[in-house]
């Protein structure tokens, strides 16, 4: 099996020579501060440097390789350019999105509308750039939410067991239970701004039990990994355990399913606003213009195109974004 | 790995083996059986107790009642009645054909249709129709209008039968037209067996219309056969009709393509770009009595203060119908001129153009009222809908982008509710600040369906809350007439005065569509927008 | 084991009625069921009298529950507001959607699972960039095109399958919306197993059996894959009990009259009876999956125990 054991490329292209000794860094960083990353063979640069007397923790270990990582560098490109068009995306295009001729309905590109017309005969382009915003801030906003709340509670529970996981885990098979269209119809109709803000905190509601059953799994296995139980045979806290141990070693399943359900909330988003609880009217969003859009699948393709291609580059980035960062917080890569 | 590689591919030569099998059922139909689309009836399928679409047209496959609405004309024709007759607009006698019975071989008679009835209006058995039984003297006794009443009668004192085959009405007031109601599912007669045997009536209804019921699983699908014996006239040209329940009108409009349905009476509005190369010309769209408007709060005090009639009539004008009903609807609604509708036909009271120049698009004229009547109040305003049934948004949307590009402000934006039962309770709380969507479909082919529910004082569906006495007297004097012309006459009078005041601004009327196989000939929606199943034909 | 399994059946009865009360409270919210079964007419004040009082729904919510939760133990579910027994029609409605379920999952495990692993064996290949591209295409297009489109190929356009699922739902007839309704948790699956495998392929067992000589597909399967499952399968023990509930959008296309549907319209049309019954039984599936998941770590991982 010779492939398993070779770094895979996007590894060797970023961070130049791959160090051999795998398991070292964990063991040593039970031990005690890790000498390893300064070890020959690390690459050189300024921020390399080992000051003396200080240990480099796994995480700036981590943040030191994503840097040279170009998967992480062109991830975190395409984001700032999303989030830059979510703030201005006056920068894009000077057409109105909201300025709409029924006449040309459907239409095909032309001069100054490059992707053509929407069954409201609305810019496409506009619409895209201006959708941005609504859906970034969605995306974003309710992963980082439902990661963070489902990641913690998931990982507490797992960690500590007992009536603690009871508890939490209980809690979150209730939240399962309740039937999304029904959450969204109570919970969202009785706010009736149409704004972002109880679309993301609705999403977190419904997104963390999702989230938090995986972190507790995975944090049941790596809890009875060997590098864990030497640790805390060697009296390590609850605290350094957890936060040392066990999130780096745990956290990647929980990268994997929140960068996917970035895409699935800005779809659950236009669900939501489709339903007549979610985002509402002027306000532009991927969402809305693809559930638009996929009725009139047969009729103008071009409608759904440009804004689902949209939504798939920035799930593509945070894709890439999620596997660098678990590469960096991987020991055995190191 | 190759072991779980193996597996993939078995799981996949199963799948297409399964898939091709499937491909090949759908064997063991009776060919003379038209398969028709449908959806579930929202309740149980009592004559008085069925106001929707789906139920009626159980009810009209397996009913037949006094009158029928002529399929083509809308018309009211005598159908179980031999004559309906009057003295003096206010008593009735009713004479019955001799000859009808149910397919069970009960006759139909004098009491059938007293029982029946006296049932729907009676307030403990809940029927939802049980208004249209208002003008009969005595219903007040047995539906006592507040909340928790209990009634003082268990039958209309208006209703009495003289012997079998005839029975007399009295109305509480003069109703020249009242006899053109009788069409409609509510005064249906009903068989012994639906008051003896309630639930089994229920769970297989019987009726004396040219089908009978085979078997019947909720939710489901609904057989329906020839019934051989029946007396009527307009006896099945076909073996009989299975009504099939989908979860979507896009779904039964694939499975008609797919070649394993026959019918479908609601073409999905993303469909129609393409309906007619899927269909080969096997596509209908006809008028039906439907009309949707867009109402005022006319309850808000911004929106009622004299002079905003201006805005309103601006707002009328700043909407493109035109090319919203090209453009969004594919030509099955056609811009409306009037409060009723054009499947109402002349004799029911239609006549075009009522509105004038209010419901012509003019941006110029638009913006000039707008200004002339203070502007809209409250500096923008939010189109009201329900999310969750018809494609509203689709509509509303284009015509905000309508009044904002006339206005040359973006002054309209659409406000989606959840749930209809929301959207409606808000509506008829009269809790509504801006415009809201309505609309009304006719139950009967009189004008009076329109305009005297939706715009009279006080009226039970007006709920714009709008009143106009001037109005209110043309309505009354026009249902004291008998004759047909001089109740229109009246009725477009009244109209003239909506022109005015613009409580609701008319869009367009609604088409059936409907799309049918290539084995199935004479296919036509009759006005209600129900398709006129015992005219279809197989071909051989 | 046995008495963590006896805590566990324990813990669902506190759970069972939080969601049940909950769900309650939120149908209640919904607002007036009489205003959905009467269409665009207002039902006349007597009328909804009359209706509200046979449905008890004139008096205050606890009394409603109580009631509810009194029929249920005597294993009455209710009647729907249009005189159907909610039994009945979860009678009907169940069966179809674990069919529809156990497609979906059957079409994650084995497809996900394998273009996870093989996937995740050669990182960066060609076919690890196809399956990023196939996750991407399936996170952005909706369910309702890709239902809609194999729905119009398959089944209109090459006419290999029946395109709406007719009533009884037959196994074969399930296919392809069970196929459909699986997209987006491949999509979780595939890049779960993926990760999981790449990040394990490195590890001190594997490299061990390596050195030992051990046959490839052993490695794989017995070592590289066990290890590798345990989020795999939490995943997928949380996707059971949302595919049974949430397949709206797919049982919508394929004209499936399952629990999805049947929820959907129950939560529309506000009939609580409906919509209550429903999702206890779904709350049930949730929690005997959840178990069933957590038995499986410690066969997956025997290093995890429950005391």
């Amino acid at each position: 099996m010779p492939e398993h054991e070779r770094p895979e490329p996007f590894r060797t292209a970023g961070s130049g020579t791959p160090l051999p000794a795998v398991e070292a860094e964990t063991m040593g960083g039970l031990a005690g501060p890790p000498e390893v990353p300064g070890a020959p063979g690390a690459p050189q640069g300024s921020g390399v440097q080992p000051a003396a007397g200080r240990a480099r923790s796994l995480w700036s270990d981590a943040w030191h390789d994503l840097r040279r990582n170009p998967v992480f560098l062109v991830s975190g490109l395409l984001i700032v350019f999303f989030v830059l068009i979510a703030v201005w995306p006056s920068l894009l295009t000077s057409t109105d999105p909201l300025d709409c001729d029924i006449t040309l309905s459907q239409e095909g590109s032309r001069a100054g509308h490059p992707f053509g017309f929407d069954t409201q005969g609305c810019d496409v382009f506009a619409r895209t750039v201006y959708g941005a915003r609504a859906s970034v801030a969605v995306g974003v906003c309710a992963t980082a939410g439902a990661a963070l709340l489902g990641g913690v509670l998931g990982g507490l529970a797992g960690f500590f067991g007992g009536w603690w996981d009871a508890l939490l885990s209980r809690i979150a098979d209730m939240f399962f239970a309740i039937p999304m269209l029904l959450g969204g119809l109570v919970f969202l109709s009785v706010v009736p701004s149409g704004s972002v803000w109880p679309v993301v905190g609705f999403i977190v509601l419904l997104g963390w039990p999702q989230l938090a059953r995986i972190a507790r799994g995975s944090v049941l296995t790596v809890k009875q990994a060997d590098f864990v139980q030497a640790a805390r045979a060697l009296g390590a806290g609850n605290t350094r355990l957890l936060l040392r141990h066990l999130a780096p070693n745990a956290v990647a399943p929980v990268i994997v399913v929140a960068t996917i359900a970035l895409g699935t909330y800005i779809a659950l988003e236009a669900t939501l606003s489709y339903l007549g609880v979610g985002l509402k009217p002027p306000t532009v969003s991927w969402g809305i213009d693809i559930s638009e859009a996929s009725k009139q699948i047969r009729n103008a393709p071009h409608m759904l195109l440009w804004p689902a291609g949209a939504l798939s580059l920035t799930v593509l980035a945070f894709i890439m974004l999620g596997d660098a960062v678990r590469d960096a917080l991987d020991p055995k890569l190191r | 790995m190759r072991g779980a590689l193996r597996v993939g591919s078995a799981f996949f030569a199963a799948t297409a083996v399964a898939l091709a099998a499937a491909g090949c059922g759908g064997g063991g139909q009776d060919p003379s059986v038209v398969r028709a689309s449908w959806g579930d009836p929202q309740n149980p399928v009592e004559p008085a107790n069925t106001t929707d679409v789906q139920g009626g047209k159980v009810l009209d496959l397996a009913f037949r009642g006094l009158k029928r609405y002529n399929p083509r004309t809308a018309v009211a024709e005598n159908m179980v009645a031999e004559s309906v007759e009057s003295p003096d607009a206010r008593n009735f006698t009713v004479k019955i054909k001799p000859g009808w019975s149910f397919s069970n071989g009960e006759k139909v008679t004098a009491r059938s249709f007293v029982d029946a009835w006296n049932y729907g209006a009676l307030v403990s058995n809940r029927q939802l129709g049980a208004p249209f039984f208002s003008y009969v003297e005595g219903y007040e006794d047995v539906h006592p209008e507040g909340a928790g009443a209990k009634p003082a009668a268990r039958t209309m004192r208006g209703l009495k039968v003289e012997d079998e085959l005839t029975f007399t009405v009295r109305l509480n007031q003069k109703f020249g037209l009242w006899p053109e109601m009788l069409g409609y599912n509510a005064f249906l007669p009903l068989p012994r067996q639906f008051f003896t045997d309630h639930d089994a009536w229920l769970a297989k209804p019987v009726g004396n219309g040219p089908y009978a019921v085979q078997s019947y699983a909720k939710g489901g699908i609904m057989r329906l056969r020839r019934w051989k014996g029946y007396p009527g006239p307009d006896k099945a040209e076909n073996g009989g009709v299975d009504l099939q329940v989908y979860t979507d009108n896009d779904t039964a409009y694939t499975d008609l393509m797919a070649g394993n349905l026959d019918l479908v009476d609601d073409v999905p509005a993303s469909q129609l770009k393409h309906v007619q190369k899927d269909l080969r010309g096997r596509y209908i769209n006809q008028p039906a009595g439907i009309i949707q408007t867009l109402s005022f709060p006319m309850y808000d005090k911004d929106w009622a203060k004299p002079g905003v009639e201006k805005v309103r009539r601006g707002i009328s004008m700043a909407i493109n119908r035109p090319a919203i009903t090209r453009q969004i609807f594919r030509g099955t609604r056609t811009p409306a001129t009037d409060w009723t509708a054009m499947a109402l036909g002349e004799h029911g009271g239609y006549q075009a153009g009522l509105c004038g120049t209010a419901c012509t698009y003019d941006p110029a004229a638009a913006r000039k009222l707008v200004e002339e009547g203070g502007g809209i109040p409250g500096g923008s305003m939010k189109v009201t809908y329900n999310a969750d049934t018809g494609s509203h948004k689709l509509w509303v949307d284009a015509l905000c982008n309508s009044v904002n590009r006339a206005l040359g402000r973006h002054v309209c934006d659409g406000s989606p509710m959840g749930t209809f039962a929301d959207y409606r309770s808000k509506v008829s709380a009269k809790k509504m600040s801006g415009p809201f969507r309505a609309g009304w479909q006719m139950d009967y082919p009189l004008i009076q369906t329109f305009l005297q529910s939706q715009y009279f004082t006080g009226a039970s569906s007006n709920d714009s809350g709008w009143s106009n006495k001037e109005f209110d007297g043309l309505v009354s004097r026009a249902n004291a007439e008998s004759d047909v012309r001089r109740v229109n006459d009246t009725y477009h009078r009244a109209e003239r005065i909506l022109a005015r005041e613009m409580p609701a601004i008319p869009l367009w009327y609604q088409n059936g569509s409907g799309g049918y196989a290539d084995r199935v000939e004479h296919v036509a929606l009759n006005p209600f927008s129900v398709p006129v199943y015992d005219q279809i034909t197989i071909k051989d | 084991m046995g008495r963590y399994v006896i805590r566990r059946l324990l813990q669902m009865v506190p759970v069972f009625i939080g969601a049940t009360f909950l769900i309650f409270v939120m149908v209640y919210a919904l607002g007036d069921p009489v205003a959905a079964l009467s269409g665009d007419r207002a039902p006349d004040p007597a009328t909804a009298a009359q209706i509200r009082r046979e449905l008890h729904l004139d008096e205050p919510l606890w009394q409603q529950y109580l009631q509810y939760m009194g029929q249920i133990f005597t294993g009455n579910f209710g009647t729907t507001f249009d005189g159907l027994q909610v039994l009945d029609k979860m009678g009907t409605a169940f069966p179809v959607t674990l069919r529809l379920t156990a497609v979906a999952i059957v079409a994650e495990i084995v497809v996900g699972v394998t273009l996870g692993v093989l996937s995740g064996l050669r990182r960066g290949r060609l076919l690890d960039t196809g399956v990023l591209v196939l996750t991407l295409v399936v996170v952005s297009v909706p369910t309702f095109v890709s239902g809609y489109v194999l729905q119009y190929l398959l089944g209109v356009k090459w006419g290999w399958v029946t395109p709406a699922v007719p009533i009884g739902a037959p196994l074969d007839a399930l296919l392809l919306p069970g196929c459909v309704l699986a997209l987006v948790s491949l999509a979780y699956v595939t890049r779960l197993t993926r990760t999981s495998i790449a990040e394990n392929a490195r590890a001190d067992y594997v490299r061990t059996a390596v050195a030992k000589g051990l046959p490839r597909r052993r490695i794989v399967v017995r070592h590289l894959l066990r290890n590798s499952l345990i989020p795999v399968v939490t995943f997928i023990g949380a996707d059971i009990g949302s595919l049974m509930g949430g397949a709206v959008v797919t049982e919508r296309i394929f004209n499936v009259h399952g629990v999805g549907y049947e929820l959907y319209q129950g939560i529309v049309r506000q009939n609580s009876p409906t919509v209550v019954g429903f999702v206890t039984v779904l709350v049930i599936v949730f929690l005997l999956a959840n178990l069933i998941v957590d038995l499986l770590y410690a066969v997956l991982d025997p290093r995890i125990r429950y005391a």
